[in-house]
């Protein structure tokens, strides 16, 4: 087990990818974030409301259950069960930037599956990917526009992001 | 997708539906905690989802329906599913081809989810056994409602919080309803206790050997309960005379402005519909504040594409 990011980088990775976000898009558009989950919807929390205190005003903060547009789900599966949960995005999409974040890109086919189940809810202006670590081993053609660590490990190792809220530290580590 | 960590964890595993009896408690949960990622779909600019793109649902239908029929349609459709729609009316069915016929004709045109009604109890089982296909009940003699059961749990839950520990009253002709036999198979394995109500003539022969409590007095629980179900009287299946008159019926079975004055204040009134409007409940309950009947029909939609979801999720494990 090797540990890549501790809590202070996530910390710093935060940070600087909400100075990035606010001088990149001019103040008159529309933000918003929304985390894939369910570590992207921690890292998503936590940007909105760095985000919304340097700002000052409120920058709407989803939650995107990708399950049902997975491309896996009619054949067999070796790890877990897929599980539907719930969406959680109380605000109007269209017409704004959307921030979409993850803990880690590795194949690309969440980021495609969540960036559809994103037009089934509205016209987004753009959408930008925000992931905490940048894996080796694209599938798809999908790529990040904001990474806090780029890595190429292994296609046999774990790359595993524990938060706070969930798992009760803040690091990366590879298994 | 990426790897995930390895941890145990409940796996779906059944490819049909046919009834809540054979279902455990983690069951009926992960079906309910299911239905609750299904509920924004229907709320949102395009209301369909892609789960179930280039899958054939049929609807074999051998007893009326509008609801159920409607609402499994639609869940269908709005997985993207293909639908089917078979009434035994315009079909074969009234040439004389039995059920097993009919759905291997239907199972050679390459359907994956059947959803049946039929009289007899134990048909869906019948056609589990007989035809490589998802099955899913939508009501079976006086067997089983098993979606009802499950929409009516998850209304409870959504409202309530939990079902442990509440006081349920199913009332009315219990003998000839698969929905308070559903209910009750739901509702006792996620705690609650149920009470059927009733008149001698429409409680189950066996009903002591149900795991529920029996009164012959409306009066007697309505001060008790948190839930009441009210179930429609079904002229249709009723044999002989039951109850002396309508109106008898009514006065000591109905629910009515005045036995609504004794209940709890926070009570849900449900009805599976449809209503019979004045005989088991009057007009002003049905659509008084204490009613969630409409919310039950809301919650049937996101509860039944919980189902055919996992249905069809465990036939692509090959379970």
């Amino acid at each position: 087990m090797k540990v890549i990011l501790n809590a202070e980088q996530i910390e710093q990775f935060l940070r600087n990818l909400a100075g990035q976000i606010i001088s990149e898009n001019p103040p008159r558009l529309d933000i918003a974030v929304i985390g894939i989950r369910s570590r992207g919807e921690i890292l998503a929390q936590r940007l909105s409301s760095r985000l919304s205190q340097e700002l000052d005003k409120d920058i709407p903060c989803g939650t995107l259950d990708i399950t049902l547009y997975r491309d896996d789900l009619n054949t067999p599966q070796s790890t877990e069960q897929p599980k539907v949960r719930t969406t959680e995005i109380g605000f109007d999409i269209d017409d704004k930037i959307i921030v979409l974040v993850d803990d880690v890109l590795y194949t690309g086919r969440s980021a495609r599956a969540a960036m559809d189940a994103l037009i089934d809810l509205g016209r987004p202006r753009a959408i930008r990917l925000a992931v905490l670590v940048d894996r080796a081993g694209r599938e798809f053609p999908v790529q990040a526009d904001y990474a806090g660590y780029r890595t190429d490990v292994a296609p046999g190792k774990l790359v595993q992001v524990n938060l706070v809220e969930s798992d009760g530290k803040d690091e990366v580590v590879i298994e | 997708m990426a790897l995930k960590r390895k941890n145990k964890q409940f796996r779906w595993r059944r490819k049909h539906l046919l009834g809540l009896r054979d279902l455990s408690a983690e069951e009926i949960t992960y079906i309910l905690d299911t239905a609750e990622g299904f509920e924004q779909i229907s709320t949102r600019s395009v209301k369909k989802a892609p789960p179930l793109r280039g899958k054939v649902v049929c609807n074999l239908f051998f007893e009326d329906s509008t609801r159920t029929r409607n609402s499994f349609a639609l869940a269908a459709s709005r997985l993207s599913a293909d639908v089917i729609e078979f009434t035994k009316k315009v079909s074969s069915v009234s040439k004389g081809e039995t059920l097993l016929d009919t759905a291997k004709n239907l199972e050679a045109m390459g359907i994956d989810i059947v959803v049946i009604r039929h009289s007899a109890g134990g048909a869906p089982k019948f056609l589990s056994r007989n035809i490589n296909v998802c099955v899913v009940n939508a009501g079976d003699g006086f067997c089983e409602h098993p979606t009802q059961g499950l929409l009516d749990a998850y209304t409870i839950r959504k409202i309530k919080g939990s079902l442990e520990g509440l006081k349920i009253a199913i009332v009315g002709d219990i003998a000839h309803s698969r929905v308070a036999r559903s209910n009750m198979w739901a509702m006792t394995k996620l705690g609650a206790e149920v009470i059927f109500v009733g008149p001698p003539t429409l409680m189950p022969t066996q009903v002591g050997r149900l795991p529920v409590s029996v009164s012959y007095s409306l009066d007697e629980v309505i001060e008790k309960v948190d839930v009441i179900n009210m179930l429609r009287i079904q002229f249709e299946r009723l044999g002989g005379n039951p109850f002396p008159s309508v109106r008898e019926y009514s006065h000591y079975f109905g629910l009515t402005v005045e036995r609504m004055k004794r209940a709890k204040p926070d009570i849900l009134v449900m009805h599976p519909g449809p209503i019979n409007r004045g005989l088991e409940m009057e007009s002003e309950v049905a659509d008084g504040d204490n009613s969630v009947i409409l919310e039950q029909v809301k919650n049937g939609l996101a509860v039944r594409m919980a189902v055919l979801f996992l249905v069809n999720q465990a036939a692509a494990q090959n379970y």
